[in-house]
Protein backbone atom coordinates (compact mmCIF):
# COMPACT_ATOMS: atom_id res chain seq x y z
CA UNK A 1 0.00 0.00 0.00
CA UNK A 2 1.43 3.45 -0.75
CA UNK A 3 1.25 6.08 1.56
CA UNK A 4 0.06 9.12 0.06
CA UNK A 5 1.76 12.52 1.21
CA UNK A 6 -0.86 15.01 2.28
CA UNK A 7 -0.23 17.85 0.52
CA UNK A 8 -2.49 20.22 2.23
CA UNK A 9 -1.11 22.91 4.62
CA UNK A 10 -0.77 22.33 7.69
CA UNK A 11 -2.78 25.93 8.67
CA UNK A 12 -6.04 25.06 6.63
CA UNK A 13 -9.32 25.63 8.37
CA UNK A 14 -10.18 22.44 10.62
CA UNK A 15 -12.14 20.30 8.50
CA UNK A 16 -13.67 18.57 11.69
CA UNK A 17 -16.43 21.93 11.34
CA UNK A 18 -19.42 20.23 10.75
CA UNK A 19 -20.75 22.28 6.96
CA UNK A 20 -24.01 23.15 9.25
CA UNK A 21 -21.87 24.41 11.72
CA UNK A 22 -20.15 26.95 8.95
CA UNK A 23 -23.28 27.51 7.46
CA UNK A 24 -24.54 28.88 10.54
CA UNK A 25 -21.23 31.09 11.21
CA UNK A 26 -21.15 32.93 7.84
CA UNK A 27 -24.12 34.86 9.31
CA UNK A 28 -22.21 36.24 12.28
CA UNK A 29 -20.29 38.48 9.94
CA UNK A 30 -21.58 41.87 10.91
CA UNK A 31 -21.31 43.07 7.35
CA UNK A 32 -23.48 40.09 5.88
CA UNK A 33 -25.63 40.12 8.43
CA UNK A 34 -26.18 44.02 7.86
CA UNK A 35 -26.74 43.45 4.37
CA UNK A 36 -29.53 40.79 4.77
CA UNK A 37 -31.10 41.67 7.33
CA UNK A 38 -31.64 45.12 5.68
CA UNK A 39 -33.24 43.35 2.81
CA UNK A 40 -35.52 40.82 5.11
CA UNK A 41 -36.71 43.66 7.51
CA UNK A 42 -39.58 44.68 5.13
CA UNK A 43 -40.60 41.25 4.23
CA UNK A 44 -40.73 40.31 7.82
CA UNK A 45 -42.29 43.56 9.36
CA UNK A 46 -44.94 44.10 6.61
CA UNK A 47 -46.69 40.50 7.13
CA UNK A 48 -46.11 40.43 10.64
CA UNK A 49 -48.31 43.80 11.37
CA UNK A 50 -50.69 42.65 8.87
CA UNK A 51 -51.04 39.16 10.26
CA UNK A 52 -51.34 40.82 13.97
CA UNK A 53 -53.86 42.97 12.71
CA UNK A 54 -56.00 40.36 10.72
CA UNK A 55 -55.98 38.17 13.85
CA UNK A 56 -56.93 40.41 16.55
CA UNK A 57 -59.55 41.90 14.02
CA UNK A 58 -60.94 38.50 13.09
CA UNK A 59 -60.65 37.65 17.03
CA UNK A 60 -61.82 40.60 18.67
CA UNK A 61 -64.71 41.23 16.36
CA UNK A 62 -66.09 37.94 14.26
CA UNK A 63 -64.89 35.31 16.42
CA UNK A 64 -68.05 33.87 18.26
CA UNK A 65 -68.01 34.45 22.04
CA UNK A 66 -67.72 31.75 24.40
CA UNK A 67 -70.87 30.00 25.83
CA UNK A 68 -69.26 30.59 29.62
CA UNK A 69 -67.13 33.09 29.21
CA UNK A 70 -68.88 35.38 27.19
CA UNK A 71 -66.90 38.17 24.94
CA UNK A 72 -64.20 38.28 28.29
CA UNK A 73 -62.57 35.16 25.80
CA UNK A 74 -61.31 37.52 23.37
CA UNK A 75 -58.45 38.99 25.82
CA UNK A 76 -57.29 35.54 25.20
CA UNK A 77 -56.20 37.15 21.29
CA UNK A 78 -53.85 39.37 23.00
CA UNK A 79 -52.70 37.32 25.81
CA UNK A 80 -52.12 34.13 24.41
CA UNK A 81 -49.46 34.51 21.79
CA UNK A 82 -47.89 37.33 24.10
CA UNK A 83 -47.28 34.37 26.94
CA UNK A 84 -45.79 32.43 23.75
CA UNK A 85 -43.74 34.57 22.79
CA UNK A 86 -42.36 35.94 26.44
CA UNK A 87 -41.13 31.88 26.86
CA UNK A 88 -39.89 31.67 23.31
CA UNK A 89 -38.00 35.03 23.51
CA UNK A 90 -36.49 34.14 26.81
CA UNK A 91 -35.22 30.82 24.79
CA UNK A 92 -33.97 33.10 21.81
CA UNK A 93 -32.14 35.19 24.84
CA UNK A 94 -30.67 31.30 26.33
CA UNK A 95 -29.56 30.25 22.55
CA UNK A 96 -27.34 33.30 21.60
CA UNK A 97 -26.32 33.88 25.06
CA UNK A 98 -24.99 30.00 24.23
CA UNK A 99 -23.66 30.83 20.82
CA UNK A 100 -21.95 33.94 22.43
CA UNK A 101 -20.31 32.11 25.39
CA UNK A 102 -19.44 28.93 22.74
CA UNK A 103 -18.15 30.83 19.81
CA UNK A 104 -17.81 34.47 21.00
CA UNK A 105 -19.42 35.62 18.28
CA UNK A 106 -20.14 39.90 18.51
CA UNK A 107 -23.52 39.68 17.26
CA UNK A 108 -24.88 37.00 19.42
CA UNK A 109 -23.81 39.49 22.29
CA UNK A 110 -25.68 42.27 20.58
CA UNK A 111 -28.90 40.28 19.70
CA UNK A 112 -28.81 39.44 23.56
CA UNK A 113 -28.62 42.15 24.69
CA UNK A 114 -31.82 43.71 22.41
CA UNK A 115 -34.41 40.60 22.62
CA UNK A 116 -34.37 41.15 26.56
CA UNK A 117 -36.43 44.25 26.37
CA UNK A 118 -38.61 43.16 23.50
CA UNK A 119 -38.85 40.11 25.59
CA UNK A 120 -39.81 41.68 28.62
CA UNK A 121 -42.46 44.04 26.79
CA UNK A 122 -44.27 40.80 25.69
CA UNK A 123 -43.78 39.24 29.42
CA UNK A 124 -45.49 42.72 30.65
CA UNK A 125 -48.11 42.30 27.75
CA UNK A 126 -49.10 38.89 28.94
CA UNK A 127 -49.23 39.69 32.49
CA UNK A 128 -51.22 43.02 32.22
CA UNK A 129 -53.55 41.35 29.80
CA UNK A 130 -54.02 38.22 32.10
CA UNK A 131 -55.04 40.44 34.98
CA UNK A 132 -57.61 41.72 32.98
CA UNK A 133 -58.98 38.58 32.32
CA UNK A 134 -58.71 37.48 35.70
CA UNK A 135 -60.63 39.95 37.07
CA UNK A 136 -63.84 39.30 35.18
CA UNK A 137 -63.30 35.53 35.40
CA UNK A 138 -61.40 34.95 38.79
CA UNK A 139 -62.98 37.59 40.09
CA UNK A 140 -59.30 39.10 41.27
CA UNK A 141 -56.33 40.65 39.02
CA UNK A 142 -53.96 38.61 40.37
CA UNK A 143 -53.93 35.12 42.62
CA UNK A 144 -50.43 33.35 43.21
CA UNK A 145 -50.81 30.25 41.68
CA UNK A 146 -47.78 28.62 39.69
CA UNK A 147 -48.19 29.42 36.05
CA UNK A 148 -48.86 33.27 37.02
CA UNK A 149 -46.02 32.90 39.77
CA UNK A 150 -43.39 31.26 37.09
CA UNK A 151 -44.25 34.28 34.37
CA UNK A 152 -43.89 36.69 36.99
CA UNK A 153 -40.15 35.14 37.81
CA UNK A 154 -39.81 35.03 34.55
CA UNK A 155 -40.40 38.78 33.80
CA UNK A 156 -37.69 39.56 36.84
CA UNK A 157 -35.33 37.23 34.78
CA UNK A 158 -35.66 39.70 31.82
CA UNK A 159 -34.93 42.74 33.88
CA UNK A 160 -32.00 41.66 35.55
CA UNK A 161 -30.28 40.49 32.50
CA UNK A 162 -31.48 43.83 31.05
CA UNK A 163 -29.91 45.79 34.02
CA UNK A 164 -27.11 43.33 34.09
CA UNK A 165 -25.55 43.66 30.68
CA UNK A 166 -25.92 47.44 30.94
CA UNK A 167 -24.17 47.63 33.96
CA UNK A 168 -20.72 46.96 33.37
CA UNK A 169 -18.33 49.61 31.88
CA UNK A 170 -16.86 47.40 29.57
CA UNK A 171 -19.53 46.26 27.29
CA UNK A 172 -17.97 42.89 26.75
CA UNK A 173 -18.09 42.03 30.31
CA UNK A 174 -21.38 42.89 30.87
CA UNK A 175 -22.24 40.59 27.62
CA UNK A 176 -20.52 37.82 29.14
CA UNK A 177 -22.38 37.80 32.57
CA UNK A 178 -25.99 37.99 30.82
CA UNK A 179 -25.34 35.25 28.93
CA UNK A 180 -24.44 33.45 31.96
CA UNK A 181 -27.10 34.43 34.23
CA UNK A 182 -29.31 33.76 31.28
CA UNK A 183 -28.49 30.46 30.93
CA UNK A 184 -29.04 29.64 34.53
CA UNK A 185 -32.78 31.44 34.35
CA UNK A 186 -33.30 28.89 31.50
CA UNK A 187 -34.71 26.79 34.61
CA UNK A 188 -37.07 28.50 34.93
CA UNK A 189 -39.07 27.51 31.29
CA UNK A 190 -40.10 24.01 31.61
CA UNK A 191 -41.16 25.01 35.26
CA UNK A 192 -43.75 27.92 33.73
CA UNK A 193 -44.78 24.84 30.75
CA UNK A 194 -45.24 22.34 33.06
CA UNK A 195 -46.67 24.43 35.93
CA UNK A 196 -50.46 24.06 34.85
CA UNK A 197 -50.05 20.17 35.05
CA UNK A 198 -47.46 19.40 38.15
CA UNK A 199 -49.71 21.82 40.41
CA UNK A 200 -53.45 22.32 40.79
CA UNK A 201 -53.76 25.94 39.92
CA UNK A 202 -56.52 28.45 38.68
CA UNK A 203 -54.85 28.55 34.96
CA UNK A 204 -56.10 26.18 32.73
CA UNK A 205 -54.08 23.66 31.15
CA UNK A 206 -52.85 23.99 27.51
CA UNK A 207 -55.28 24.02 24.75
CA UNK A 208 -53.26 23.84 22.50
CA UNK A 209 -50.35 21.00 22.25
CA UNK A 210 -48.70 19.93 19.72
CA UNK A 211 -49.65 16.47 18.97
CA UNK A 212 -52.85 15.95 19.83
CA UNK A 213 -56.09 17.60 19.19
CA UNK A 214 -56.85 20.98 20.43
CA UNK A 215 -59.47 21.11 23.10
CA UNK A 216 -61.02 24.46 21.50
CA UNK A 217 -63.34 25.08 18.05
CA UNK A 218 -61.81 25.95 15.21
CA UNK A 219 -63.20 29.00 14.60
CA UNK A 220 -61.41 30.24 17.61
CA UNK A 221 -58.47 28.49 16.95
CA UNK A 222 -57.86 29.75 13.84
CA UNK A 223 -57.36 34.03 14.49
CA UNK A 224 -55.65 33.13 17.89
CA UNK A 225 -53.32 31.18 15.28
CA UNK A 226 -53.16 33.66 13.13
CA UNK A 227 -52.28 36.44 15.34
CA UNK A 228 -49.64 34.16 17.34
CA UNK A 229 -47.70 34.28 13.89
CA UNK A 230 -48.13 37.77 13.69
CA UNK A 231 -46.65 38.63 17.06
CA UNK A 232 -43.62 36.42 15.98
CA UNK A 233 -43.14 38.02 12.74
CA UNK A 234 -43.28 41.14 15.12
CA UNK A 235 -41.36 40.07 17.49
CA UNK A 236 -38.71 38.66 15.13
CA UNK A 237 -38.84 42.52 13.45
CA UNK A 238 -38.24 44.18 16.54
CA UNK A 239 -35.40 42.21 17.29
CA UNK A 240 -33.96 42.16 13.91
CA UNK A 241 -34.36 46.08 13.76
CA UNK A 242 -32.89 46.63 17.87
CA UNK A 243 -29.75 44.48 16.29
CA UNK A 244 -29.07 46.11 13.58
CA UNK A 245 -29.20 49.54 14.98
CA UNK A 246 -26.70 47.98 17.68
CA UNK A 247 -24.49 46.88 15.21
CA UNK A 248 -24.79 50.51 13.62
CA UNK A 249 -23.90 52.26 17.23
CA UNK A 250 -21.27 50.45 17.54
CA UNK A 251 -19.77 50.84 13.99
CA UNK A 252 -20.51 54.66 14.89
CA UNK A 253 -18.24 54.48 17.90
CA UNK A 254 -15.23 52.55 16.03
CA UNK A 255 -15.41 55.32 13.65
CA UNK A 256 -15.92 58.16 16.14
CA UNK A 257 -13.08 56.67 18.55
CA UNK A 258 -10.78 56.48 15.26
CA UNK A 259 -11.14 60.23 14.25
CA UNK A 260 -10.78 61.54 17.82
CA UNK A 261 -7.44 59.19 17.54
CA UNK A 262 -6.48 60.41 14.52
CA UNK A 263 -6.68 64.43 15.23
CA UNK A 264 -4.98 63.57 18.40
CA UNK A 265 -1.88 62.22 16.93
CA UNK A 266 -2.26 65.15 13.97
CA UNK A 267 -2.44 67.93 17.30
CA UNK B 1 -8.74 17.87 47.26
CA UNK B 2 -5.39 19.87 49.50
CA UNK B 3 -5.70 23.01 47.90
CA UNK B 4 -9.62 22.72 48.20
CA UNK B 5 -9.28 22.22 51.86
CA UNK B 6 -6.52 24.91 51.88
CA UNK B 7 -8.53 27.13 50.07
CA UNK B 8 -11.92 26.54 52.43
CA UNK B 9 -9.42 27.20 55.52
CA UNK B 10 -8.51 30.53 53.97
CA UNK B 11 -12.12 31.74 53.71
CA UNK B 12 -13.06 30.46 57.15
CA UNK B 13 -9.93 32.28 58.56
CA UNK B 14 -10.61 35.10 56.53
CA UNK B 15 -14.63 35.15 57.98
CA UNK B 16 -13.07 34.74 61.40
CA UNK B 17 -11.31 37.57 61.31
CA UNK B 18 -13.61 39.54 59.98
CA UNK B 19 -17.02 38.52 62.38
CA UNK B 20 -18.85 41.38 62.27
CA UNK B 21 -20.05 40.02 58.76
CA UNK B 22 -21.42 37.26 59.90
CA UNK B 23 -22.63 38.63 63.26
CA UNK B 24 -24.56 41.57 60.99
CA UNK B 25 -26.04 39.25 58.89
CA UNK B 26 -27.39 37.25 62.31
CA UNK B 27 -28.43 40.29 63.70
CA UNK B 28 -30.31 41.43 60.79
CA UNK B 29 -32.09 37.97 60.76
CA UNK B 30 -33.32 38.28 64.38
CA UNK B 31 -33.98 42.59 64.38
CA UNK B 32 -35.94 41.64 61.28
CA UNK B 33 -37.86 39.08 62.16
CA UNK B 34 -38.84 40.94 65.82
CA UNK B 35 -39.76 43.67 63.82
CA UNK B 36 -43.16 41.36 62.48
CA UNK B 37 -44.88 40.95 66.01
CA UNK B 38 -44.90 44.52 66.59
CA UNK B 39 -46.14 45.47 63.09
CA UNK B 40 -48.92 42.52 63.08
CA UNK B 41 -49.83 42.44 66.63
CA UNK B 42 -49.08 39.61 68.96
CA UNK B 43 -51.55 37.57 68.57
CA UNK B 44 -50.61 33.73 69.17
CA UNK B 45 -52.84 32.80 65.91
CA UNK B 46 -51.59 35.11 63.83
CA UNK B 47 -48.51 34.93 64.62
CA UNK B 48 -47.90 31.01 64.60
CA UNK B 49 -49.87 31.14 61.47
CA UNK B 50 -47.14 33.53 59.84
CA UNK B 51 -44.19 32.59 61.34
CA UNK B 52 -42.81 30.02 58.42
CA UNK B 53 -42.87 32.38 56.23
CA UNK B 54 -41.36 35.32 57.85
CA UNK B 55 -38.58 33.02 59.14
CA UNK B 56 -37.85 32.05 55.98
CA UNK B 57 -37.70 36.01 54.40
CA UNK B 58 -35.59 36.54 56.95
CA UNK B 59 -33.23 33.88 56.29
CA UNK B 60 -33.65 34.82 52.43
CA UNK B 61 -32.66 38.41 53.04
CA UNK B 62 -30.02 38.32 56.01
CA UNK B 63 -28.00 35.13 53.52
CA UNK B 64 -27.35 37.94 50.70
CA UNK B 65 -25.98 40.70 53.18
CA UNK B 66 -22.29 39.55 53.07
CA UNK B 67 -22.49 38.21 49.49
CA UNK B 68 -21.35 41.33 48.03
CA UNK B 69 -18.03 40.80 49.93
CA UNK B 70 -17.54 37.31 48.85
CA UNK B 71 -15.49 38.04 45.98
CA UNK B 72 -15.25 41.66 46.18
CA UNK B 73 -12.38 42.33 48.46
CA UNK B 74 -10.18 39.46 46.73
CA UNK B 75 -11.37 40.81 43.09
CA UNK B 76 -10.10 44.36 44.18
CA UNK B 77 -6.55 43.01 45.90
CA UNK B 78 -5.68 40.94 42.98
CA UNK B 79 -6.24 38.00 45.17
CA UNK B 80 -9.07 36.22 43.02
CA UNK B 81 -6.23 35.99 39.98
CA UNK B 82 -4.20 34.55 42.66
CA UNK B 83 -6.54 32.11 43.24
CA UNK B 84 -7.69 31.01 39.73
CA UNK B 85 -4.19 30.95 38.89
CA UNK B 86 -3.62 28.25 41.79
CA UNK B 87 -4.14 25.43 39.58
CA UNK B 88 -7.68 24.45 40.87
CA UNK B 89 -10.45 24.82 38.71
CA UNK B 90 -12.56 28.21 38.71
CA UNK B 91 -15.85 26.17 39.87
CA UNK B 92 -13.88 24.53 42.38
CA UNK B 93 -12.92 27.71 43.60
CA UNK B 94 -16.78 28.69 43.53
CA UNK B 95 -17.74 25.97 45.26
CA UNK B 96 -15.44 26.68 47.99
CA UNK B 97 -16.99 30.05 48.40
CA UNK B 98 -20.13 28.68 48.64
CA UNK B 99 -19.28 26.37 51.10
CA UNK B 100 -17.46 29.17 53.27
CA UNK B 101 -20.40 31.33 52.99
CA UNK B 102 -22.30 28.92 54.07
CA UNK B 103 -20.73 27.87 57.15
CA UNK B 104 -20.23 31.52 58.07
CA UNK B 105 -23.73 32.93 57.74
CA UNK B 106 -26.06 29.51 56.75
CA UNK B 107 -24.83 27.88 59.67
CA UNK B 108 -25.70 30.72 62.53
CA UNK B 109 -28.86 31.29 60.71
CA UNK B 110 -29.63 28.09 61.02
CA UNK B 111 -28.81 28.14 64.38
CA UNK B 112 -30.92 31.30 64.67
CA UNK B 113 -34.20 30.26 63.94
CA UNK B 114 -35.21 27.71 66.53
CA UNK B 115 -34.78 30.58 68.92
CA UNK B 116 -36.68 32.98 66.01
CA UNK B 117 -39.58 30.55 65.27
CA UNK B 118 -39.98 30.15 69.05
CA UNK B 119 -40.11 33.58 69.46
CA UNK B 120 -42.66 33.76 66.37
CA UNK B 121 -44.90 31.30 68.75
CA UNK B 122 -44.02 28.47 66.18
CA UNK B 123 -45.71 25.23 66.98
CA UNK B 124 -42.97 23.59 68.72
CA UNK B 125 -43.86 20.17 66.21
CA UNK B 126 -43.21 22.54 62.99
CA UNK B 127 -39.67 22.88 64.41
CA UNK B 128 -37.47 19.58 62.93
CA UNK B 129 -39.24 21.11 59.55
CA UNK B 130 -38.08 24.58 59.59
CA UNK B 131 -34.23 23.37 61.02
CA UNK B 132 -34.41 20.76 58.36
CA UNK B 133 -35.57 23.19 55.67
CA UNK B 134 -33.01 25.76 56.03
CA UNK B 135 -30.71 23.47 56.19
CA UNK B 136 -31.29 22.02 52.51
CA UNK B 137 -32.12 25.53 51.29
CA UNK B 138 -29.60 27.69 53.37
CA UNK B 139 -27.16 25.61 51.16
CA UNK B 140 -28.72 26.07 47.50
CA UNK B 141 -29.26 29.73 49.06
CA UNK B 142 -25.69 30.00 49.45
CA UNK B 143 -24.41 28.30 46.42
CA UNK B 144 -27.15 30.74 43.75
CA UNK B 145 -25.85 33.42 45.99
CA UNK B 146 -22.31 32.52 45.00
CA UNK B 147 -23.02 32.50 41.30
CA UNK B 148 -25.09 35.71 41.41
CA UNK B 149 -22.03 37.87 43.33
CA UNK B 150 -19.58 36.27 40.36
CA UNK B 151 -22.05 37.42 38.01
CA UNK B 152 -22.72 40.76 39.11
CA UNK B 153 -18.36 40.86 39.84
CA UNK B 154 -16.96 43.97 38.44
CA UNK B 155 -20.35 45.75 38.02
CA UNK B 156 -21.23 49.57 38.83
CA UNK B 157 -23.93 49.44 41.28
CA UNK B 158 -23.39 45.27 41.96
CA UNK B 159 -24.94 45.57 45.50
CA UNK B 160 -27.97 46.65 43.84
CA UNK B 161 -28.31 43.97 41.11
CA UNK B 162 -27.32 41.53 43.05
CA UNK B 163 -30.64 40.71 44.98
CA UNK B 164 -32.71 41.46 42.14
CA UNK B 165 -30.73 38.48 40.19
CA UNK B 166 -30.76 36.02 43.23
CA UNK B 167 -34.11 36.65 44.46
CA UNK B 168 -36.61 35.69 41.72
CA UNK B 169 -34.21 32.47 41.27
CA UNK B 170 -34.54 31.66 45.23
CA UNK B 171 -38.49 31.89 44.81
CA UNK B 172 -38.32 27.93 44.37
CA UNK B 173 -36.20 27.55 48.03
CA UNK B 174 -38.76 30.12 49.82
CA UNK B 175 -41.84 28.00 48.13
CA UNK B 176 -41.00 24.74 49.18
CA UNK B 177 -39.40 25.53 52.52
CA UNK B 178 -41.94 27.35 53.82
CA UNK B 179 -44.33 25.08 52.69
CA UNK B 180 -42.66 22.36 54.34
CA UNK B 181 -43.08 24.22 58.03
CA UNK B 182 -46.79 25.01 56.70
CA UNK B 183 -47.35 21.62 56.42
CA UNK B 184 -45.65 19.94 59.29
CA UNK B 185 -47.68 23.23 61.70
CA UNK B 186 -51.00 21.72 60.13
CA UNK B 187 -50.00 18.25 61.27
CA UNK B 188 -49.39 17.28 57.66
CA UNK B 189 -45.79 15.43 56.47
CA UNK B 190 -43.31 17.72 55.27
CA UNK B 191 -41.75 15.07 53.83
CA UNK B 192 -42.62 15.87 50.18
CA UNK B 193 -41.33 19.55 50.53
CA UNK B 194 -38.68 18.24 51.75
CA UNK B 195 -37.18 16.09 49.12
CA UNK B 196 -38.18 18.81 46.40
CA UNK B 197 -35.76 20.85 48.66
CA UNK B 198 -33.15 18.34 48.18
CA UNK B 199 -33.43 17.84 44.76
CA UNK B 200 -33.01 21.59 43.94
CA UNK B 201 -30.20 21.19 46.45
CA UNK B 202 -28.88 18.26 44.19
CA UNK B 203 -29.58 20.58 41.00
CA UNK B 204 -27.87 23.57 42.05
CA UNK B 205 -24.66 21.85 43.91
CA UNK B 206 -22.76 20.92 40.24
CA UNK B 207 -24.96 23.84 37.55
CA UNK B 208 -24.35 26.52 40.15
CA UNK B 209 -20.44 26.54 41.26
CA UNK B 210 -20.22 25.79 37.07
CA UNK B 211 -22.07 29.07 36.35
CA UNK B 212 -19.97 30.98 39.06
CA UNK B 213 -16.94 29.70 37.65
CA UNK B 214 -17.48 30.78 34.13
CA UNK B 215 -18.20 34.29 35.38
CA UNK B 216 -15.15 34.41 37.43
CA UNK B 217 -12.87 33.53 34.78
CA UNK B 218 -14.30 36.09 32.87
CA UNK B 219 -14.11 38.84 35.55
CA UNK B 220 -10.63 38.01 35.81
CA UNK B 221 -10.03 38.20 31.92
Amino acid sequence: MVRRVDARPTIAPPRTLSRAGRGLHRFANPGRFLRLSGALLPWIAAPGLALTAAGLVWGLFFAPADWQQGDAVRIMYVHVPAAWLASAGYLALAGCSAASLVWRHPLADLAAAEISPVGAGFTAMCLITGSLWGKPMWGAWWVWDARLTSVLVLFFLYLGHIALVRAFDEPERGYRAGAILALVGVVNLPIIKFSVDWWNTLHQPDSITLFGAPTMSLVMLWPLLLSALGYTLVFAALVLARTRAAVMERRIRALLTARARHLEILG
Amino acid sequence: MKLFIALLARELRLSLRHLGDTLGALLFFLVAGALFPLAIGPSPETLGRLAPGIVWVCALLAALLPLDRLFGADYEDGSLDQLLLCGLPAAAIALGKALAHWLATGLPLLLAAGPLGIMLRLTPEALPALLGGLLAGTLVLSLLGTAGAAIVLGARRGGVLLPLLVLPLAVPVLIFGAAATDAAAAGLSPRPHLLLLCALLAGALPLCPIAAGAALRGAAE
